[in-house]
């Protein structure tokens, strides 16, 4: 029990399948109800897919977890409808300062354009997100079958039976394809024999949420060889409800028991916070972390997605915010696949840019702890070096690395993209998740990320409405359904076209749009190709390659 | 040419998404460099190391900007 939330329960209902067979395969099961696969479950039921997801538990998670979730997530939540909630019970953040010792060395700000819907970062506490995220899957029509523990798979080649224990016994069911999003340690990964691979590192680190009224801003603090906690490093962090995260590290050789009982942790936060301030304990718990991924995704029938697939230290944030990265990019392809509108192996694009995105993930994360716990004596020197010369000198202000924190990645080099053919500035190169934009829509303020995504859509930009070429885009016909979008440097609307008003020039300046410049933009937001100038064959043939139907 | 003090690390060709991302490949190259080295052999190979580069840059105003600036802050002075 917490002093600030009460968990929920959620209520387990007997499956019919006990009673009598099941009626036919699902499309899609969910295997996990954390935030990677109820967003999965969210996404395909979006897309018009039926999903039932079976969790072994009847609650949300235990404990704050991951809390930071970035711009880029927060924009997927918007497509899934959470987005508000999220942001709204969320502490939204942009600044963090890093220090060492006492001084402050180094700043970031993690939004440093203007003009975006939404912050760099929030702070939130998992199980809120979770039952926000419960409630639109019980609002949509997704079923979650709690107390359902998957306890057997076997992958046919057609499809995957999955074995799943109950409170009332066991039951079997069958599915076209089976979404892994039951963690780190996967039990459905173990089951089917596959390897996971990569590093161990030896530090441990606790975590104390504590409440408490306190005036500091809503910032990352981060700290190298604090005066309060000699020789390791500290971070702070503010979450919903006056909750504040403060993160200890404490090297391999602590006890992770004995660390976490309240006459150790209780010293170490007062030694920070000083004497006088009062606060109360409300979790507690002491983590090691591994940077590792599954060689691929996509194993026959299986789609692993989250944790399930790739885990990184919590440096950066790119535990959560990358398994909803994962989904996003899955939903799509795996509602083409079910609809016939696309081969199997769209869904091998799906491993292959998301272990790519786990490389840079799992890259950024590793450089990171590197740097925050060096493993050598001439690494700290290293690391002392540039905390010190970061007090005077811009360029070592540029190498601290208190983590990068969560970006989503540009799938350049993806065999869904059509490389450029004209010259284009900027970096909304093929393969980029989109920048965001202010529009407005019949005068209407609005922004541009919040009209795009779910389907292919084609933007096009004009000075004015009428000037766009009305012949190519009625010769416009696509197997797959493609919506056109106008974009236009002056306001004013054209029938039956969805119209966005350019109105502070940032789409133009973002994207170096000119009079007649064309973009393929993907159903996950990424730009798939882009042009000069619009021709209709070259558009249908960008669509089939990002459908790996050509 | 003054000592350069701004951020200046790339690499010819390459494109970056992220401003921290050229100086982070450097970092990561100069600790591996050192990976599984003795703290004996690690100082011989930062020796190298300076007396390599400083050759490279040549121009003695600047190395010895480099050197007083990297002296401050260092046993006390």
């Amino acid at each position: 029990m917490l002093k600030t939330y009460r968990y929920p329960k959620y209520e387990y209902r007997r499956p019919p399948e006990l009673d009598h067979a099941a009626s036919g395969p699902r499309p899609v099961i969910v295997v996990g109800a954390g935030p990677v696969g109820m967003s999965a479950a969210v996404d395909l039921l979006q897309h018009g897919v039926p999903v039932l997801v079976l969790d072994d538990d009847d609650t949300v998670s235990i404990g704050s977890r991951g809390v930071c979730y970035a711009k880029r997530a927060l924009e997927i939540f918007d497509r899934l409808g959470i987005g508000d909630a999220v942001c709204g019970k969320g502490v939204s953040w942009n600044v963090g300062r890093t220090f060492f010792g006492e001084r402050e060395v180094y700043s970031f700000n993690l939004r440093p354009q203007p003009d975006h819907k939404r912050p760099g970062m929030i702070n939130l506490q998992q199980y809120y997100l979770e039952e926000m995220l419960v409630g639109r899957c019980v609002d949509a029509g997704v079923e979650i079958r709690w107390k359902n523990k998957v306890v057997g798979v076997r992958d046919s080649g057609r499809g995957v039976s999955v074995e799943v224990e109950t409170p009332d016994g066991r039951y079997a069911i069958d599915c076209d394809w089976l979404v892994v999003a039951d963690g780190a340690r996967s039990p459905v990964r173990r089951m089917l024999g596959l390897d996971v691979e990569g590093k161990v590192f030896t530090d441990r680190f606790l975590i104390a949420d504590v409440v408490m009224q306190a005036e500091f801003p809503a910032e990352r603090w981060f700290w190298f060889d604090p005066p309060f906690h000699r020789n390791q490093s500290v971070l702070l962090h503010k979450q919903a409800d006056n909750v504040w995260r403060i993160d200890f590290q404490l090297g391999w050789d602590a006890d992770p028991e004995e660390e976490k009982k309240p006459e150790r942790v209780v010293p170490r936060i007062k030694a920070m916070l000083g004497e006088e301030r009062p606060f109360e304990l409300e979790w507690v718990s002491v983590y090691t972390f591994q940077c590792r991924r599954m060689q691929k995704f996509r194993h026959g029938r299986c789609l692993f997605v989250g944790d399930a697939a790739h885990q990184v230290s919590p440096f950066g944030a790119r535990g959560a915010n990358s398994g909803v990265q994962d989904t996003d990019n899955l939903a799509w392809k795996l509602a083409l696949v079910l609809g016939g509108q696309a081969p199997e192996r769209l869904l091998d694009s799906y491993s292959d840019e998301r272990t790519f995105a786990a490389d840079e993930n799992i890259m950024n994360s590793t450089r990171s702890t590197d740097f925050i716990t060096p493993k050598s004596s001439v690494s700290r020197t290293f690391r002392n070096a540039v905390l010190q010369l970061a007090g005077r000198h811009a360029f070592a202000r540029k190498l601290v690395n208190s983590g990068r924190l969560s970006v989503p990645s540009v799938y350049g080099d993806s065999l869904l993209n059509t490389p450029d053919a004209d010259v284009f500035a900027g970096d909304m190169v093929p393969g980029a998740p989109l920048d965001d934009a202010p529009v407005e829509v019949d005068g209407q303020a609005g922004w541009l990320l919040d009209r795009l995504g779910g389907r292919f859509q084609l933007l096009l930009y004009a000075e004015r409405a009428a000037d766009v070429d009305a012949r190519a885009l009625a010769e416009l016909k696509t197997a797959i359904p493609l919506e056109p979008v106008l974009l236009t440097g002056r306001p004013g609307g054209r029938p039956g076209v969805r119209t966005l008003h350019d109105v502070r020039g940032r789409f133009v300046e973002r994207y170096d749009a000119l009079p007649g410049s064309a973009w393929l933009v993907r159903p996950d937001q990424h730009l798939a190709a882009r042009w000069r100038r619009l021709e209709p064959n070259a558009v249908r043939a960008a669509l089939a390659r990002a459908t790996c139907n050509e | 040419m003054p000592l350069i003090l701004e951020p200046n690390f790339a690499e010819p060709g390459r494109r970056y998404f992220r401003d921290f991302s050229p100086g982070d490949d450097f970092y990561q190259l100069l600790i591996d460099a050192h990976r599984e080295l003795t703290d004996e052999q690690s100082n011989l190979l930062n020796a190298k190391l300076v007396l390599l580069l400083a050759n490279h840059v040549g121009d003695l105003a600047v190395i010895r900007e480099a050197l007083q600036r990297s002296r401050e802050d260092v046993a006390g002075g």
